[in-house]
This record gives structure tokens, sequence and C-alpha cells, in this order.
């Protein structure tokens, strides 16, 4: 090595050793804590609770020009990338391993859906707007049905509330499915994928026995839903209901005591409650600091204060406590559906004005104004009286909204659609930096962002 | 409220309190509903082209602009929530940001600057957020058609 390169060497891990962010210093010895970890006990002390907490910055302005470009790193991580939930990009300055910021780059899957649902009627819009959260459909198609109901001030059936709460829990149980399999995945326990895809491929099956789609279920319309579950739906869901139990009983068995699983997630990503109110955060991210605000239970909707469920939430704020929530959020779930299937009231799925539903198949063959009826609703649609709204409900991934306004014909005038990711995703400028690079892959997998809605 | 900011409008939309102020006191809203009135979170913000609406939504006796800038409050404490709407003229497109109050608006006034074309004066970072950075125009303004792109295939023959 000469003696120039020696030099610079030297200078760079001098001004490495300075660190630029002020954190708060870890005290104890790297190696030490490394042995520690191979003993049997405390693995949750491994990484104390709170070294990381720092002041919290949220510009998010402009970067400022690196000084001395030797100092630090600038990775870009995406938009394909596999831990990168779909298209999300993200720009990480980098000090070795030590991430000191990172911003979140979106609009990737950005196809301008707001835009379209002006150019769809009422009757149409559940079809584009459960494109959005792709892995929970139901809850898009509720809030944009609700927000349309309330614009008609139109009152649904009590039987099509509760098929509605049934087909929303269950596809909360096959968000927080999905949300355990790739969790495991991005962290390295690679057999979780196929357990958590067992289990909500169960899930799904069964939602497509009910609304005849797999995804994007266009099933919740204004209105009531598209049709009545079908014939023997209360053992296929109990079927499911003990299927799913036994499934989370085993992911709790696998990871949560698991001291791999427990470094890789003890500790990373902190965020507290100030931090989480701040920065918009809702859902399973702020009640894992120990917040238990959820819309379910603060502003009840459809018959939620009608059944008994808890409300799931933790203190530490950090990856391992998302994952909890999420894990016994799935349990809660199922305890609604289970009072769903006990308690389904008798009556009518839908209302029956036939201004806003369609007629039965039936009718339009013996019928003229059946076929009117029919022809008017799905080439026209509806109108909807003048007037502006906004509905928010809990998805599982925090509250999302529906700003609606209409302008008395019967397309909507602006649809606007709050996403959660979309503003949890900024949780990431406060839980990113000051750790290491492999927890930021952590830290990305338990916001579980679902690109889609962020970008709509 | 009332009293504090006197041009403010009281209204009443299927059973949510909407007010509708004045653009130049629309930080000192936000100011007054998070410090006094326990409002911990804005949920979002959003705006509306109201250029070609046939009959305008809102009651009477607002001055209509072109947009219309809407910010949804949520107070946990009270467990309430408050709509604030602004008119903001297409001439001068520019409100105060609530990114200094709010921190996690910053998302959501790019998005609103990015779709609509209204400045948000003071925020951090008010560039594109959607859309790809060297786009021209503001899509969801109601006279910027979709579709408009002009789409280059391969082989074109040209005009004939």
């Amino acid at each position: 090595m000469s003696e120039q390169t020696k030099d610079s060497v030297d200078e760079v891990i001098e001004v490495v050793d300075e660190d630029p962010l002020d954190r708060p210093e870890i005290e104890d010895d790297p190696e030490e804590r490394r042995l520690e970890a191979q003993t049997d006990e405390g693995a949750q002390q491994l990484r104390p609770m709170d070294p990381r907490t720092r002041e919290l910055v949220l510009t998010g302005g402009q970067w400022p020009e690196v000084e001395d470009i030797d100092d630090t790193m600038i990775l870009n991580i995406g938009p394909q990338h596999p831990s990168t939930h779909g298209v999300l990009r993200i720009m990480m300055e980098l000090d070795g391993e030590i991430v000191l910021r990172a911003k979140a780059i979106v609009g990737y899957l950005h196809t301008g859906m707001e835009k379209t649902g002006e150019e769809l009627t009422y009757v149409q819009g559940s079809t584009n707007v459960t494109r959005m959260d792709y892995a929970s459909p139901l809850s898009n198609e509720l809030v944009f049905s609700m927000a349309t109901e309330r614009l008609l001030d139109v009152e649904v059936p009590e039987r099509a509330t509760w098929i509605r709460m049934l087909l929303v829990e269950l596809n909360r149980i096959a968000s927080h499915l999905l949300f355990q399999a790739t969790n495991g995945l991005d962290l390295g326990a690679v057999s979780m994928i196929i357990y958590g895809w067992r289990e909500r491929e169960l899930t799904l099956r069964l939602l497509e026995t009910i609304t005849g789609l797999r995804m994007n279920n266009n099933f919740i319309r204004p209105g009531g839903v598209a049709a009545d579950l079908p014939d023997g739906w209360r053992d296929d869901v109990l079927e499911l209901c003990t299927a799913v139990e036994r499934g989370v009983a085993e992911y709790d068995k696998l990871l949560s005591e698991n001291p791999i699983w427990r470094e890789r997630t003890v500790g990373v990503g902190l965020i507290d409650t100030q931090q989480a109110l701040a920065l918009n955060v809702t859902g399973p991210i702020l009640r894992s600091t120990g917040f238990a605000w959820d819309l379910r239970k603060a502003q009840p909707y459809l018959a939620y204060d009608d059944v008994d469920f808890d409300v799931i939430y933790t203190q530490n704020g950090d990856v391992f406590d998302r994952y909890q929530i999420r894990l016994y959020e799935i349990l809660e779930s199922i305890k609604i559906v289970r009072q769903c299937v006990e308690r389904m009231p008798p009556g009518d799925y839908r209302v029956q004005d036939r201004k806003i539903t369609p007629p039965p198949r039936a009718r339009i063959d013996e019928s003229m104004e059946a076929l009117i009826h029919h022809f008017k609703l799905f080439t026209e649609g509806f109108r909807v009286p003048p007037g502006e709204t906004y509905v928010a409900i809990e998805s599982p991934r925090g509250e999302i909204g529906c700003y609606l306004v209409s302008d008395g014909t019967a397309k909507p005038y602006r649809l606007h659609i709050r996403g959660p990711s979309f503003y949890n995703l900024q949780a990431m400028d406060a839980m990113v930096p000051g750790g290491m690079f492999a927890d930021a892959v952590a830290v990305v997998s338990s916001i579980d962002p679902i690109m889609g809605e962020v970008d709509r | 409220m009332l009293e504090r900011f006197p041009g403010s409008i009281f209204a009443d939309s299927h059973g949510q309190v909407v007010v509708y102020v004045d653009r130049a006191v629309w930080l000192d809203v936000a100011t007054f509903l998070r410090d006094e009135e326990q409002f911990t979170q804005c949920v979002d913000v959003t705006a509306v082209d109201l250029i070609v609406a046939s009959s305008r939504p809102g009651p009477v006796g607002v001055a209509t602009e072109r947009f219309e800038v809407v910010a949804n409050f949520l107070s946990h404490p009270r467990n309430r929530r408050i709509r604030v709407i602004t008119e903001v003229p297409a001439e001068d497109p520019t409100v105060a940001s609530l990114t200094n109050l709010y921190p996690g608006l910053n998302f959501a006034e790019r998005e609103v600057y990015d779709m609509f074309g209204v400045e948000f004066s003071d925020h951090p970072d008010l560039t594109r957020i959607l859309m790809p950075d060297d786009w021209d125009g503001f899509p969801l303004r109601k006279d910027d058609a979709p579709a408009r792109v002009p789409v280059t295939f391969k082989g074109d023959p040209g005009p004939r």
C-alpha cells in the first residue's frame, strides 16, 4: 500500500469516528453483545430498548450537498427490489452500515385512479377503488360505498351491514396473513412465506366462494352488497376460522420466542406516540406505540359497537411489536367473524330502491319496469345530490378515508382516497435513520405499505 | 372560533362539521385547532378543482374560487373531526403550508401540488411526488384531459 493511500484511509476512518447525526452512543462492545447472544437468555436485552431514540428530524427537504464524497454513500434501493413491496424506491445515505437518512420516492405505480374515478359512475366506482389497496380491496369498496350512501342519505339493511362486516374482517385476516408471510420472508424466516400463504390462500378461497373473486372483489357496492351469502357459508367460515387459528398458533410458536427473530426485530425501528401522531401514522404502527386508537372502537361504523372485540396495542413501538399486533389482530378478527356467523340477521342484502340497486335477474324477463331500471342503472347510473363528505374507516393498514364531492350528476365530481400507506411511509424518516442497513429492510417490511394505495 | 376568525362560515355537511375560512388565516386556524382545540392530527389534505362544477357544494355566502383546499382534522382526546376548507383563486394558487404544525402532511401537500398546481408556501420540499419530475401540467385539474399525452408508436409512418 502506498503512503498516500494509507493516509487517505486514515482520514476516512477519522471522519467516520465523528458521529454526523450526534447519535447517542451504544455503549456496549459489539463483540460482547454478539457473545451474549449465544447464551439462551436475554435476547430482548441484546439491544437496549431505547438506544436509538433521537430528536425527530422532519424536514424532507432537498438533501444538502455532501461535502466530502468519501464520508458517506448514497444508495438507491428499488424501485424493482424484492424487499420493497412492489415499486417503492428508497434513497439512503449510508455511513458504513449505518443509515443516516432515508427518503421514500413514490409514484411508480401512479395510474391516475382518482382521475379515472371522475369518469366512472357511482355504480362503476367500486370497480375502480377496489384496485387501490389490493391487499384489502373490500375496505376500499366499503369506504367508497359508505361515502356514496351518506351523500344519498340511504340506510343499508341490517343484513347488508353484517355481511359487509364479515367480509371486511375476513379481508383483514387475509391482509395480515400476507403481512406475516412477507415480513417473515423479508427478515430471513423464509418458511413463513409458505405458512402465511397457506392460510391466506384458504381465506381468499372462501372470499372467492362468497364474492366470486379472490381479489378486487367489487362486492360491496353503494346500497348494499352484490349478492347474498352462498349456501353453506357458515360451515366454510367456521372451518376457515379453525384453520387460521391453528396457523396463528404455529406462527407464534415459530417466531415469537425465536431468539434469531427477536434479535432481528426487538428494539428495531423505534417510533413513539408523539412522532407517530405528528407524522400522520395510523393503524398498527400507531397502536404499537402504546396508543390504543382504532376507528372500529373509537368511531364505530357498520355494527362494530354491537360485537365484542379488543383493540390490540403494545408499548415499545418496534418492529417486533408491529408483528405481534398484526398477529393478534387476526385472532380478534376471527372473534368478530364468529359473532357474525352466530348473529347474521335475516333480511335484504341491499336496499330495495330500484334507483340505486338493480332488480333481480328473474324480474327482468317479466317486468318492463325492471328492464328499464336495469338498463338505466348500468348505462347512466344514479344521480347523487350535490354535497361533499369525508368517511373514514379502519383498514388493516390504518385510517382509510374517502373524500367525495358530488355536483348532482351520476359521476363523482371529485373522488379522493386517503390511503393509510401513503402517510405511514413517511414514518420511515423517523424509524430508519441511526439503524443498520439490514434493519431498514425490517422497518419497511413492518410498515406494510401497499404501493397501489400509495400511488393510486 | 367564530370570534377568533370573523370571516369563517360554519356548515353542517351530512352530520359533519365543516368550516370555510379565509385563505389568509389558513395557518392561524390550524394553529388554533392544534394548540387550543386539541386536534392532534390533520389526517388529510386534498383539493378540488371547481372550474366546471355545475352546482357548487357548500353553504351560501362562500365566495367561490377555482380551487378548494380541504383539510380534515381529527382530535383523539375529544374524538371529533372537523373539516376546514379554503378557497384558492386560479390566478394565485398559493396557500400556507401546514407542515410545520403537522409534519405528516409533507406527502399530502406535495400530492396536491403535483395534481392541482396549488403551491404551499414554506413547504420544505415542494416537488412532484406521483408524476415524473419533468411532467407538464397538473393531471387532476379539470381542464387537463386524460390521455392527452401524444403516444409515439414504433415505426409510425407519420402523418398521411
